[in-house]
């Protein structure tokens, strides 16, 4: 076991945090620390300014290989990248979804022409992507989606219907990759496929769901014969679940060391308050913030372990099988504590009608980190039947 | 960076696991802990000449292995699983490193090798205040010409009712706090020195009390500098603390995988009880509290070793220390606890291990502080913007 970063990583860090510096700054100062969950709907054209920005530097998708124009970065050194890039207080990635879920995906599944079309836009944070998985009878049951694909042997294209839910940020997307049912008679994960569909066609309606926040982040889109390619679909029809579950793989990343330096930054942010509001006497108080920050820096220390197991396969170790019950639940604890250490002033909104502060909107907001992604429950039973073996759920 | 075991360190853990699983077995830990000197003679003996385990952390030219403190957490991660019932953890973790930390060269090269050779060892530091940090010394030391003389009692005092060798603290007169601290090695068959077993809820762990009369020490004895000792024993503390943390996670560990195979046999309702979901989860969120708890403690292994060797990051130490032990504190007794819960009536039973482990659970949170003092101390230079030491 060895903590250091050798002399050529620190090298790297140092390269980073340079082009930060002398990059973020300017036009772009107004987006430091802006997006990311709660505040994912602000400064959209700016931040999608910065994604162009981010890629004339070439510091998109650093971790895909040298052949689809990433840098091959090594695990420590995409570690380095989103430490310094959270460090700098970069904004929320708008690119998110295609760099760190679709592209990987494509590159372990997709067809080489797939490759060639998908993965340079994403690259230059031209093409925005997002994730339509959920439906309304699909949620944690995800097996159980009733959009169907059906292939129009005559114009030699799919045509997909059915309806998609909770799909954040498809009011801004270009594409959308969506599970969808390619056998009407199949039931469960087989008979699917995995669909790369373009938004801005006829056939996509995307209708916005207001959150218990007041905005809009994540939207109903319903499929009327929605158009999309013959080429368009990752692996064989049947072989969706499959592309599907290889993706929810990589959610489990480098990424969520970015996120955790979000974190941090909101910890601070509390003991900021908590000092100057003198919550910091009260002794309660206090074992929460040291809590917090106990919880926050195993959540690294997890996060090492598990990158040094090499999970960049896709396949999850025992104890990667934590990592999301773990941080939901440290963070919605985290919004707790921070209404908690602003007292009466946690009431107060910064404007009219329902303009949340950062710290309300935070603590609203981690109220679905527990349930998106797979619900706390679903981590459990995974975590159950996985790790430890214990029977599976009966099905219904 | 590279979190992970290198193979010799997984050799090192596997090889104290197949080990203990053949001497430390239950029946082998209720004949040990229902003695007053809590450990088997000759399992010590084997432990120190076929096994080499109390020259672990010892360097080579005092007759060590020279290896790292992960490879020490490793083991008494090992340890804590099986209830291991050993002067080890006074000898190695208290003690040894005592001595690594604050002995001059001759007193190192005086008593390691018999530590080596399997001589057993304690800290002495805890009057019966309650305390932990500097305000636990509550022992009185005088000088009377070249000479030091101790007086007072210590409490808590792991294995200190058997250990052939001791490192005591001692304050000056009228002093308070860091203050005024000193470290003495001494055999401790010294005059003036009467030692007397405390009998203890969790038997696996003993513990005593030491009244020292007038016990009359010459220079040699004394590390460090006289009344300058506090920030060497502020290290021992947070070296000893780690280690504990080590021992708790294992036991975390087997408090979970003892209950998940109690699990996986019993029937009720005409099926297995693990394949309720009410008892699923709770599986789960031990599986959550171990792996996070072992996640800390190499962490903070890593740290120790950054700090035996001079690094840059030993300056984490104390915080290190602080979050291991406040996180495995919680989640060894969190374990133990849903583990008797689980195992329903036999639960509570003298016979299933689980009440042992829920018993160690407490004594080693207790021990070295527990989850919400290493949680204020952290607080502190979070909050207050104090250092840690
Ligand atoms: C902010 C936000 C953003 C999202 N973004 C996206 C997105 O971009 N794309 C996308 O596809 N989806 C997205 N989702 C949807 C998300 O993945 C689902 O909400 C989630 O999987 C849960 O499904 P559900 O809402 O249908 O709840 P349900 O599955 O109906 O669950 C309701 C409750 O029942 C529990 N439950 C269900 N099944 C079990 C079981 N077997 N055992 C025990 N308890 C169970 C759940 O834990 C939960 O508490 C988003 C959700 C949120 C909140």
């Amino acid at each position: 076991m060895k903590l250091r970063f050798s002399a050529q990583d620190e090298q790297f860090r140092a390269e980073v945090a340079t082009w930060l510096e002398q990059n973020l700054g300017g036009e772009f100062e107004e987006i430091r620390g802006r997006g990311g969950p709660g505040d994912e709907h602000m400064l959209v054209e700016e931040r999608k300014a910065w994604e162009r920005k981010l890629h004339q530097g070439g510091w998109t998708c650093i971790g895909w290989p040298a052949e689809y124009g990433g840098r091959n970065a090594t695990i420590e050194q995409q570690v380095i990248f989103n430490e310094e890039y959270a460090r700098a207080r970069g904004p929320g990635r708008m690119g998110h979804i295609g760099e760190t879920l679709l592209g990987p995906t494509l590159i372990a599944f997709g067809s080489e022409g797939q490759k060639q079309r998908f993965l340079p836009p994403i690259l230059r944070g031209e093409e925005l992507w997002c994730q339509g998985y959920s439906e309304p009878s699909a949620g944690s049951d995800l097996a159980n989606v009733k959009t169907r694909a059906r292939f129009d042997e005559e114009a030699g294209r799919w045509l997909i219907t059915g309806q998609k839910v909770w799909t954040s940020l498809a009011h801004e997307s270009h594409y959308c990759f969506v599970i969808a049912r390619v056998d009407p008679q199949s039931v469960g994960h087989r008979g699917l496929g995995f669909f790369l569909i373009a938004m801005n066609q006829p056939g996509v309606t995307v209708r916005p769901i207001e959150q218990l926040t007041g905005t809009c982040e994540f939207n109903e889109v319903f499929f009327d014969d929605a158009v999309c390619g013959p080429d368009d679909i990752v692996g064989a029809p049947g072989d969706g679940w499959k592309v599907a579950m290889g993706l929810l793989g990589f959610e489990r990343g480098v990424s969520t060391l970015g996120q955790q330096m979000l974190f941090n930054n909101e910890l601070d942010e509390i003991i900021r308050i908590a000092r100057s509001n003198g919550a910091a006497r009260d002794p309660v108080i206090r074992q929460r913030i040291a809590d917090a920050h106990v919880g926050l820096r195993i959540m690294r220390f997890n996060s090492m372990r598990m990158l040094s197991g090499g999970t960049s396969d896709g396949s999850l170790q025992k104890e990667a099988m934590i990592y999301k019950l773990y941080w939901s639940t440290w963070h919605r604890n985290l919004g707790k504590l921070a209404m908690d250490v602003l007292g009466p002033e946690s009431e107060i909104l910064d404007s009219g009608p329902y303009g949340l502060s950062r710290m309300q909107s935070m603590y609203l907001f981690t109220r679905s980190d527990t349930i998106y992604g797979g619900t706390n429950q679903i981590q459990r039973n995974i975590i159950a039947e996985r790790a430890l073996g214990m029977p599976r759920e009966p099905r219904g | 960076m590279e979190f992970k075991f290198s193979e010799e360190q997984l050799m090192i853990r596997d090889t104290a696991d197949a080990f203990l699983a053949e001497v430390s077995t239950s029946a082998a830990v209720r004949e040990a802990m229902a003695t007053e000197l809590g450990y088997d003679p000759m399992l010590w003996q084997r432990m120190c000449e076929e096994m080499f385990w109390p020259a672990i952390h010892i360097p080579e030219q005092f007759g060590g292995m020279g290896l790292g403190y992960v490879e020490l957490v490793a083991m008494q991660e090992q340890m804590g699983r099986y209830l291991l019932c050993a002067p080890f953890y006074a000898t190695v973790c208290l003690a040894t490193n005592a001595l690594l930390v604050a002995a001059s060269e001759q007193q190192k090269a005086r008593y390691l090798p018999a530590i080596v050779s399997g001589t057993t060892a304690t800290l002495a530091y805890t009057g019966s205040n309650g305390q932990w940090d500097a305000d636990a010394v509550e022992a009185i030391c005088t000088r009377e010409g070249e000479n030091y003389v101790i007086s007072g009692n210590y409490r808590f005092v792991p294995d200190g009712h058997s250990a052939q060798l001791l490192v005591v603290a001692a304050r000056e007169p009228g002093t308070r706090g860091e203050e005024g601290i000193s470290l003495f090695v001494l055999p401790a068959d010294c005059p003036g020195i009467s030692r007397h077993w405390l009998p203890t809820m969790d038997q696996t762990r003993k513990q005593a009390r030491l009244d020292f009369d007038k016990v009359t020490l010459d220079a040699s004895a004394l590390m460090g500098e006289v009344g300058q000792a506090w920030p060497q024993l502020a290290q021992i503390i947070d070296l000893a603390t780690i280690a504990i943390a080590g021992d708790q996670v294992g036991g975390a560990q087997q408090s979970l995988d003892s209950t998940v195979a109690y699990l996986k046999e019993r029937v009720q309702f005409g099926r297995k009880i693990a394949s309720y979901q009410a008892v699923k989860h709770k599986a789960a969120d031990m599986m959550l509290k171990v792996e996070a708890a072992r996640s800390a403690i190499y962490y903070a292994a890593c740290i120790a070793d950054e700090f035996f060797q001079g690094g840059e990051l030993s300056v984490e130490l104390p915080e290190a220390a602080s979050i291991a032990k406040a996180y495995c504190s919680d989640a060894y007794f969190h374990n133990a606890g849903t583990g008797i819960q689980l195992h329903g009536g036999v639960g509570f039973t003298a016979e299933y291990d689980i009440q042992l482990y829920f018993k160690r659970a407490k004594s080693t949170e207790t021990f070295l502080g527990n989850a919400s003092y290493h949680r204020e101390r952290l607080a502190r230079t979070l909050l207050d913007g104090s250092d840690l030491l």
